[in-house]
């Protein structure tokens, strides 16, 4: 017993603040990449997580494509959108202040959503989860609480999107701090002349990365359709949120982001239980204080 | 100076014949439809409410007492301040008369305020706190489709007869949700129930998962969801998840449209109680008029949005048998009025400023007993006006003696 209450309760809460601190970290870190390579604040990820999980919707309301299929296809198409979006309007602004790719993209969240909310309507379509992943599983705690009783009852498709965020985010981690071509995407960020001159078609790496930026919130999308209706306002209140989480995490660091998104997750789900008025605006104070003590964010390095 | 003459006469001709057009301010009748465009409640007030509104102009022959009525409309984005400032520049600069629709309950407070302090009629139909005709009312205000007292009394009172006893609720951390929990709390209380808890979410909320299971962990027979729009239908789709209904435990949605009902599928809708203050597929004259209003808007109609019809009807109606577009003179009238339309049959104003009329007990229909897109209810019961709305002198309102 913590807080008075049952360990079963108490552990499913800090699981569910877990599986929505998953959508955090996806979210944060699509921002944190796009950030830290293209120096572009892209504002309208959270429409493009929506597009993502309407793109899911249509799939298999329209032409029967299952959910295992959206997985992979909807990341893609929503890769193709970024591309369109990069070589269309974004590059234009690379060697403008930050508030202008704020602006373009921003701009674009309302033209989207103006979109959607027209052809869709406000309250949202239903999308019926795989079975597989329907239900709920059992997890015993009697092995720490010595009650054979004691168990946690977690649904599935939570801890599916629990898993699989972690694997994301842990690949995502690997390939850019990792690997060489991680290693190229580092060094074009720091000195993009510099890489040129060693044969390194820039431009496409950039384009590519913001296509991969745009391609995660798209997945999160996915995941998304599973666990909640989906309109066109989903991403529009998601997005504000974690822009805080990537503050706080600190721009462009990607073990920041995914850990401040995990972390905060637990952290709102303490104060849903706790005092639940305040579970939005938690991560608020959280930002304005990390702000005051350490400006560049938790893990990001001072300029 | 015969000319002079003449011209003398035809002035005051003109302004002596028809007496009562005179009573018109600035020569026209204009009707604000300040609503939400593009938000969680577009679909169930928005672009429909203003056709609605245009439908009723129509059919009231456009014009009242000679002069043009014309529809104005705009979106308050769900901000009790973005509408208030709106409603007092229309009133300032552009010469409205009336404000309907109103949907949210923060701002019909705001807006009936501004009506009350300018002297326009405000005709509240999207909005739902019981505020507005209990210790907020107004003398030119009205409240015209539904309230929380309805709904509490409604499903609140059918829920707990059929044994459901005990209650927790999970609520809107807002003006309409604090007010929703208070009415059903109150009816479930009268009723010999009892109230275990509530959880008061952040409004809008997209994961109920915490708040679940704080209502699971409650042991209530009875989850009442004291919120509306989005967040009702990712309760009650989440709610399957951690199998609270096949544990034994019940959902009573509060507030829900029919175009809640067409987001969430039947699915999961089904067998949830509701109550309605109308329902299209009530008879020929609400089937008829659903008809219309879909060629026009794409979709069957909500109560709010027939509602609209009804408030722009009747406030056409009142400013006619008035002889002025004058607020206090015009709701004098209405308060007088029997409202008979294909929105309420026998319907009454009350001091208050509530509009009394049958509500509905319904049930949401399953797959299988649905015959297509919108066929989602079974009238189980029709509530009459005097016992479903509140008594107005237990109202609070310190218009009624």
């Amino acid at each position: 017993m913590i807080f008075d209450l049952p360990l079963s309760y108490l552990g499913l809460q800090l699981l569910i603040g877990l599986q929505n601190g998953a959508f955090y970290a996806l979210l944060s870190l699509g921002l944190a990449v796009i950030f830290g390579m293209l120096n572009v604040i892209n504002f309208a990820h959270g429409a493009q997580y929506m597009m993502g999980a309407f793109l899911t919707w249509m799939l298999l309301d329209w032409v029967g494509v299952s959910y295992w299929w959206s997985l992979l296809l909807v990341p893609l198409a929503l890769g193709a959108f970024g591309i369109l979006i990069e070589r269309a309007l974004l590059r234009w602004l690379y060697d403008l202040d930050h508030l202008y790719g704020l602006l373009l993209t921003f701009g674009l969240v309302l033209i989207i959503e103006g979109v959607f909310v027209e052809s869709f309507g406000a309250s949202g379509l239903p999308y019926n989860k795989p079975d597989l992943l329907a239900g709920a599983q059992r997890i015993p705690l009697g092995a720490l609480t010595g009650n054979e009783k004691d168990v946690m009852m977690m649904p599935v498709y939570r801890l599916w999107i629990i898993g699989v965020s972690l694997a994301i985010c842990l690949a995502t981690w690997f390939g850019i701090e990792k690997t060489r071509l991680g290693s190229y995407l580092r060094a074009a960020t720091e000195n993009p002349m510099l890489v040129r001159a060693f044969g390194i078609n820039v431009p496409v790496m950039i384009m590519l990365t913001y296509a991969f930026g745009t391609a995660l919130a798209g997945f999160t999308g996915v995941l998304a359709a599973g666990l909640q209706a989906v309109t066109p306002h989903m991403g529009a209140n998601l997005i504000i949120v974690v822009f805080a989480v990537v503050v706080i995490g600190g721009m462009g660091s990607i073990m920041g982001s995914v850990l401040t998104g995990f972390a905060l997750g637990l952290v709102e789900a303490f104060v849903r239980i706790a005092y639940p008025e305040a579970s939005n605006i938690v991560i608020f104070v959280i930002m304005i204080v990390v702000l005051l003590v350490r400006p560049a964010g938790l893990f990001g390095r001072e300029a | 100076m015969l000319k002079r003459l003449a011209l003398a006469a035809m002035v005051g001709g003109l302004a002596a014949h028809p007496a009562a057009a005179a009573e018109i301010s600035d020569d026209a009748v204009r009707i604000g439809v300040l609503t939400d465009m593009a938000a969680v409640y577009a679909d169930l007030s928005g672009k429909g409410s203003v056709i609605a509104a245009e439908m009723a102009v129509e059919d009231f022959g456009g014009k009242a007492l000679g002069k043009p009525v014309t529809v104005i409309s705009a979106d308050h984005q769900n901000k009790a301040d973005i509408a208030a400032a709106k409603a007092r520049e229309w009133i300032d600069t552009q010469g409205v008369d009336m404000i309907t629709d109103l949907v949210t309950s923060s701002v019909a407070l705001a807006v009936s305020e501004v009506g009350r302090e300018k002297n326009r009629v405000t005709m509240v139909v999207g909005a739902a706190t019981s505020r507005l005709t209990g210790k907020d009312c107004s003398p030119v205000g009205f409240h015209w489709a539904y309230d929380t007292y309805a709904l509490a009394n409604g499903t609140g009172t059918a829920v707990v007869k059929n044994g459901g006893d005990s209650w927790f609720f999970i609520t809107a951390d807002y003006a309409f949700g604090h007010s929703l929990e208070s009415d059903v709390s109150k009816i479930v209380e009268a009723n010999g129930g009892k109230v275990l808890g509530a959880v008061r979410h952040p409004f809008p909320s997209s994961d109920f998962a915490s708040f679940l299971l704080q209502a699971q962990a409650s042991g209530a027979k009875i989850i009442g969801l004291a919120n509306a729009g989005a967040d009702t239908i990712n309760a009650i789709k989440q709610a399957s998840e951690f199998g609270i209904v096949a544990g034994g435990q019940n959902l009573a949605g509060l507030l829900m449209f029919v175009t809640d009902i067409h987001s969430l599928g039947l699915k999961s809708a089904q067998g949830l109680y509701m109550t309605t203050g109308w329902y299209w597929d009530l008879n020929d004259e609400t089937r008829k008029w659903a008809a219309r209003f879909e060629e026009k808007a794409g979709n069957k109609p909500t109560m709010v949005q027939v509602g609209v019809y009804s408030s722009v009807l009747n406030y056409l109606k009142a400013v006619e048998q008035a002889g002025t577009d004058e607020a206090t003179a015009v709701s004098t009238t209405l308060k007088s009025m029997q409202i008979d339309d294909v929105f309420a049959k026998g319907g009454k104003v009350q001091p208050n400023g509530r509009m009394a009329h049958d509500m509905y007990l319904a049930q949401v229909k399953s797959p299988a007993e649905s015959k297509g897109a919108w066929d989602y209810l079974n009238i189980a019961r029709t509530i009459p006006g005097d016992e479903a709305f509140r008594d107005p002198a237990a109202s609070g309102c310190p218009l009624v003696n």
